[in-house]
């Protein structure tokens, strides 16, 4: 943001990030043992950015966690390498020993692919390391039910989500008390210190702050495949092909991608945006919402996210 | 752009909704110039579906070109399969989120949405209607700058109208429109417009509303929501958005009033920097400008406010900064850093207006956590002095308050409180109240004023001390509280260590229910609120007889954690010793020594612990009494031989 702040009145941005800080602080005082979820993609960026920004001089009071699918672009790995040691967090990656052992991937096993790598994976990596509050970037304008979980969202000792049993929220005073069993097990919070920012509004911070982000954002020329409709990229051909069977046949083609996740299930769009201004500007001209890539939103009808939720995913 | 897999639509919605600022496809250099300077305003709409609020903001979202080509195939296709629009495409489906209101086509939760003007980024908070959800509709007014007040055109102001409009001025909301919707079904007939507007300006007055901004429109047709509608050409002043695009938003206001800061946390990254964090909360904070801080009232010297980006000139109203200060003054989270001249008080007794939010009524006398700004402190409120109607604004008598009820109570803290009144500062006003058993947010609260005996009663100083008494009596005060169900042996357990504890010298006394009931307490019943009180006054007597060095013994059944944990805050630390007398249900049933079980088994006894009213075990006793496994004798001497074992001199 500007260093000179003349003017009495903030712009949105400056009161969202100011928002967004009070909330990681207010986590920081009244968690026992918090952390960071980092997907490595455009949303984590910004949150690791406002809590380098929250707790400066310091480095940010805890760690960044990593729900591995093992599936994620070559890209992603390496930015989010580069990041951690930048910040002088401490990295935490984790990556579901069952999933792994049945070569769960989201060719054979469709949904199953997120429930094993994601939900499950989550679920699991709280509970080892004794998680009580996790930041998550999810934003109040990706979808539906979102838009009425609140920040502060309360999850039972097995991780579920109940939208009618949700505490109110009021000015900006967050209730952070948990109900904790002796010998552990009780409630967590996932925290959403970015609910109020909208898909236009990240990508206007990065570009004012310079908050790296994966390549992959921008357009390039990359291998890409088609498969069951939509383009994808060919990030690593040899185990494409180990799991399709065959070779899948692969086009040179300017594409980039909106939004990111494992790279067989992200779909890419074709696209010369090579700048960030270039991507905004698609961005606002598009006519589809960023989920859109996504195939997690459409199963079970229009209620897809709120029963995951349900289900623990974040 | 190319997109893969998009549904077919209607080539002419498809211009309409998408005929984008040519500013973003020409130069969007200039596009993220204008977009950054923009301001945001938070605002709520308040009415019922059938007032056509959701549709309002499906409008707003649509004509602000939010909606995307996915979202609208997908509204097109739920309009026509559950909508209420016929053919039409029905904008509240948008809105509408979880799964139950989209069954029950009604909005029960309080959703956010998103869009953007050319000149401002709005955030909505999308409240249900109905009284059963004043809740919901208070928890949106709570970061609202302005709020939209819908009224059915061909209804006029009726009670709902007066109900949102009371709840918006109570949470201090000084932007009003009256929105007079469906003006297309009474054929934009100005002489009705202008009836309910009037109608609408003397109830505003009765309650205190000084100014509102009234509007004849229809979120259906787009009549005056973005554009000034030819159906209405007598009507003369701004369109919903235009209006929405220029009133003043709170945050400037604040930035006016004098500088708070309520610290959130110490920044110690190392022994030369330390800073203390958080949200300035009103006016505006310099280099050089001399603090102080509160409740200790120390003074220092701001030296830096810093962020990662480097150094500000000053941090003003809504940001969140760290402020470094050139004296190694005592701060820590829950202080407030404010201007030396003119600072807020602290006290420990308010009145206050409570909105209940929980289930759970309110019960007067019993311990809440209260949270306002980064203070949390324990609060007992009291039987309210009147509940608001919030259909007539009448004042009724109560007793408590109940779920979505509004009154006027006074409450106490075990801490003085940093504190403004809430018209002064929302942040220093505002609080909540949390249940200390479930956590549940239990109710808001709004700061009135401090009770003027907080702050001119002192405690009357005495020359002989506490310490003076015990002293005297060779012996450490101490409450022994036993708890447990009725026919437990607390009693009889608690006689056996009196006993014991005289025969070697100590001073005590012991307090159980007959003896207090008939006389401090015998205004009492057994209600919950009652039972509550009583224990209040019985740990009252027992902190006093401390105070007189005695050793306390109490023998009450006391059910409730929040309550022995209200007594517990009382004592001197160290000096309360829980002592649970646990007996199954089954065994103190089979013993029924007075014979109270049987009557409340037919019901002839209410709210007897065990049977129709909880017992809430302790969950760390200093001592636990199994009388299954272990007699009376042996628990009493277990007891004292720990004690004078613990501490010698007693």
């Amino acid at each position: 943001m500007s260093k000179m702040v003349h003017r009495q009145t903030l712009t949105h941005l400056e009161r969202l990030e100011s928002e967004a800080i009070h909330i990681m602080r207010e986590v920081v005082a009244e968690a026992t043992n918090p952390v960071m979820l980092y997907s490595v993609g455009k949303d984590s960026a910004v949150m690791l950015h406002l809590a380098r920004k929250a707790f400066y001089p310091s480095p940010p009071p805890f760690p960044l966690l990593h729900v591995d699918t093992t599936w994620k672009f070559q890209a992603m790995y390496e930015l989010r390498n580069k990041m951690a040691a930048e910040s002088g967090m401490e990295l935490l990656v984790y990556q579901n020993a069952e999933a792994a052992e049945k070569g769960i991937n989201p060719f054979d096993h469709g949904s199953l692919h997120t429930d094993m790598w994601k939900t499950e994976g989550l679920k699991q990596a709280l509970d080892k390391h004794g998680f009580d509050a996790a930041f998550g970037g999810a934003r109040r304008d990706e979808e539906k039910s979102r838009a009425k979980e609140r920040i502060f969202s309360f999850r039972t000792a097995s991780h579920g989500w109940d939208p009618k049993n949700q505490r109110p929220e009021l000015w900006n005073l967050y209730n952070a008390r948990k109900n904790t069993k002796v010998g552990g097990g009780g409630e967590s919070i996932r925290v959403f210190p970015i609910s109020n920012w909208t898909e236009l509004d990240i990508w206007q911070y990065i570009h004012l702050n310079d908050v790296p982000i994966v390549p992959l954002y921008f357009a390039d020329e990359r291998p890409t495949y088609q498969w069951e409709g939509q383009l994808f990229m060919a990030d690593d051909i040899p185990r494409l092909e180990k799991v399709l069977g065959y070779r899948p046949e692969i086009t040179m083609k300017s594409v980039r991608f909106r939004t990111l996740g494992c790279f067989p299930l992200t779909g890419a769009v074709e696209s010369t945006a090579k700048t960030l201004p270039e991507v905004i500007q698609e961005t606002l001209l598009t006519t589809t919402s960023e989920r859109q890539g996504r195939v997690i939103d459409k199963d079970a009808g229009g209620a897809g996210m709120e029963v995951k939720k349900q289900q623990g995913y974040f | 752009m190319p997109e893969t897999d998009l549904p077919e639509t209607d080539p002419i919605a498809t211009d309409v909704i998408y005929q984008t600022e040519a500013l973003i496809a020409e130069d969007i250099d200039a596009y993220l110039e204008q977009h950054q300077h923009k301001t945001m305003l938070r605002f709520i709409t308040c009415g019922s579906v059938d007032d056509g609020k959701s549709t309002l903001i499906g409008r707003l979202l649509y004509d602000s070109k939010m909606i995307f080509e996915d979202q609208l195939a997908a509204l097109e296709s739920d309009s026509k399969k559950v909508g209420t629009q016929g053919q039409e495409i029905d904008f509240a489906l948008l809105v509408d989120g979880l799964a139950a209101e989209r069954e029950q086509g009604i909005t029960i939760d309080v959703a956010y949405r998103f869009f953007n003007t050319e000149k401002r980024k709005f955030i909505v908070a999308d409240c249900p209607g109905h009284e059963q959800y004043t809740r919901n509709m208070v928890t949106g007014a709570s970061t609202a700058d302005l709020a939209v007040i819908l009224i059915d055109a061909r209804k006029g102001v009726l009670v709902q109208t007066r109900r949102h409009s009371y709840l918006c001025h109570l949470i201090g909301i000084r932007n009003i429109v009256l929105a007079v919707n469906k003006m297309d079904l009474i054929d934009y007939d100005q002489a009705r417009y202008d009836a309910i507007v009037a109608d609408y300006a003397a109830f505003a007055r009765s309650i205190g509303i000084e100014s509102f901004t009234a509007m004849p429109i229809s979120g259906f047709k787009g009549d005056n929501i973005t554009a000034h509608s030819a159906n209405t050409p007598w009507y003369m002043g701004p369109t919903l958005v235009e209006h929405l695009e220029t009133v003043e938003v709170l945050s400037s206001i604040d930035a006016e009033k004098p500088f708070r800061m309520p610290v959130q946390w110490v920044n110690r990254p190392n022994l030369d920097f330390r800073g203390f964090s958080g949200l300035i909360a009103t006016g505006v904070v310099k280099p050089g400008d001399e603090i102080r801080v509160l409740p200790s009232g120390k003074t220092s010297k701001v030296t830096r406010v810093v962020t990662l980006d480097g150094d500000l000139d000053q941090g003003v109203a809504g940001q969140s900064v760290t402020v470094c200060l050139a004296d190694e003054v005592d701060c820590s989270r829950g202080d407030v850093i404010s201007f030396s001249d003119n600072p807020p008080q602290a006290a420990d007794q308010f009145e206050a207006t409570l909105v209940w939010l929980n289930d759970e009524a309110m019960l007067p006398g019993r311990a809440y956590w209260l949270k306002l700004a980064t203070q949390t402190v324990s609060a007992t409120v009291q039987q309210p002095k009147y509940v608001v109607n919030v259909n007539t604004m009448e004042h009724l008598a109560a007793k408590t308050l109940d779920l979505n009820a509004i009154g006027v109570a006074e409450l106490a803290t075990d801490k003085p409180l940093v504190f403004e009144s809430y018209a002064d500062n929302r942040t220093l006003g505002g609080f909540v109240l949390i249940d200390k058993m479930t956590n549940a947010t239990v109710a808001a609260g709004m700061l009135n004023f401090s009770l003027r005996r907080a702050q001119n009663v002192h405690w009357q100083a005495l020359d002989i001390s506490r310490e003076a008494h015990a002293t005297l009596k060779n012996q450490t005060p101490k409450v022994l509280w036993f708890t447990g169900l009725s026919g437990s042996g607390k009693s009889t357990i608690a006689n056996m260590v009196e006993k014991r504890l005289h025969a070697v010298g100590k001073h005590t006394f012991l307090l159980d229910g007959d003896n207090v009931r008939h006389g401090l307490n015998k205004d009492l019943g057994f209600t919950e609120a009652d039972r509550i009180e009583n224990i209040r006054r019985v740990g009252e007597v027992a902190r006093l007889m401390t105070d007189a060095g005695l050793i306390v013994l109490t023998a009450f059944i006391s059910p409730f954690q929040a309550e022995r944990e209200m007594v517990c805050s009382l004592m001197v630390p160290g000096e309360f010793v829980e002592i649970f007398v646990d007996t199954p249900l089954d065994v103190a049933e089979a013993r029924d020594v007075k014979g109270l079980y049987k009557k409340a088994r037919s019901g002839q006894l209410k709210n007897f612990t065990g049977i129709d009213s909880p017992y809430e075990a302790p969950e760390n006793p200093e001592f636990r009494v199994d009388t299954t496994r272990e007699t009376p004798e042996a628990a009493a001497e277990r007891i004292v031989n720990a004690l004078l074992g613990w501490a010698p001199q007693i």
